[in-house]
């Protein structure tokens, strides 16, 4: 008797849009708590992780992405508000680019020319397909961005996400390392190189080491954005 | 009614930039173009940003978040992933490594070379 409205309820619950929201949500919310406890550290990404949950529960249940979509994408739509409030951190930051801006003009547009490049290179080196590499190409920028570039040139937008996701952890795991190796010790040059290269990821990161780091970082990581906009695909024609 | 206003006001320069950036056919985002109009505008009137700066940092406090519903869409693409892992993980490592060095050493020269002047 009791099996014949459980099922229903499940029915009613899985083409609802509730299911996917509800689950992103709970999943980002046990992600964020494993990364507290972890100590914060970048290789435990919360990112990650909840998307491991995820994948496996949709795997368990048997619901294709499409579904678990209809519902999450409520948390997708965000991402281009996102954007647009990454202006805020921007003008806050508007001494420090008066005092600096031409180095932070070079580190801005050799990294974005250096990364898109090497990516590209690398890619077709290793014999990675067009739309592997297309994917690839936008890795440094925040996600929300890389997402509509990848969709632009003709990449697969959800993989990019996915590669974005994954830079931001190697980044934000490897700055500190290389910086001591390169005798780098300013922490305007150290946050705009992790922010330029790792986006969000480095910049929670930078943020970890100090206020000036975190700053600079958050200012190339919107900077970065943009100048990879305007740049991506010119630099994309070029090795087509 | 802070919170709305805020949110309110992203929403409209996300809608300006995506307008601007389809009848103008320009290669950038329509949310990178709206967050260029909002950046000039806190430029031209600094008390907007009084509305801005609560639900800005909220939504940005928790950015990761919102990478979440895209992220498990590599579950559609597990087939191209898996026959290309070496290639992709190759690239994410050695590309990173040499874009976050050449920014390094990029502005420690800009620097040396502006103090020399």
């Amino acid at each position: 008797m009791l099996k014949q409205p459980l099922t229903e309820i499940w029915v009613y619950l899985s083409v609802s849009p509730l299911f996917g929201l509800t689950a992103t949500l709970l999943a980002y919310g046990i992600a964020y708590r494993i990364h507290q406890a972890l100590g914060a550290r970048a290789i435990a990404n919360p990112v990650a992780m909840a998307v491991a949950l995820l994948i496996g529960l949709l795997l368990l249940i048997d619901m294709p992405y499409q579904r678990y979509f209809e519902g999450a994408q409520f948390i997708h739509f965000l991402l281009g508000p996102a954007t647009v409030a990454l202006a805020i951190p921007l003008y806050l930051q508007l001494h420090n680019i008066r005092r600096l801006w031409l180095p932070i003009l070079a580190g801005i547009l050799v990294g974005v020319v250096v990364g898109v490049s090497s990516s590209i290179l690398l890619a077709q080196w290793m014999g990675a397909d067009t739309q592997t590499w297309l994917s690839l190409a936008p890795k440094s920028v925040t996600a929300p961005v890389a997402m509509s570039l990848a969709e632009t040139i003709g990449g697969i937008a959800p993989l990019t996400a996915v590669l974005v996701i994954t830079t931001g952890i190697i980044g934000a795991v490897t700055g500190g390392t290389l910086f001591k190796l390169l005798g780098i010790d300013d922490d305007a040059i150290k946050g705009v190189a992790m922010g330029a290269t790792a986006h969000g990821i480095g910049t929670a990161r930078a943020f970890q080491h100090s206020q000036t780091m975190g700053a600079f970082s958050g200012l190339a990581m919107a900077l970065s954005a943009l100048a990879t906009s305007l740049l991506l695909p010119s630099l994309v024609a070029l090795f087509h | 009614m802070a919170f709305i206003n805020g949110i309110t006001l992203l929403l409209a320069y996300q809608l300006l930039g995506e307008l601007v950036v389809k009848l103008l056919k320009l290669p950038i985002p329509g949310p990178v173009a709206g967050m260029l109009f909002l950046f000039i505008t806190l430029l031209l009137r600094r008390n907007l940003l009084a509305h801005l700066q609560q639900p800005a940092t909220h939504i940005l406090s928790h950015l990761s978040l919102l990478f979440i519903p895209a992220g498990v869409g590599i579950m559609v693409y597990v087939n191209l992933v898996a026959a290309q892992w070496q290639a992709i993980v190759i690239t994410l490592v050695i590309s990173s490594l040499l874009t976050m060095a050449a920014i390094g050493l990029a502005m420690k020269l800009t620097i040396k070379w502006l103090q020399k002047e």
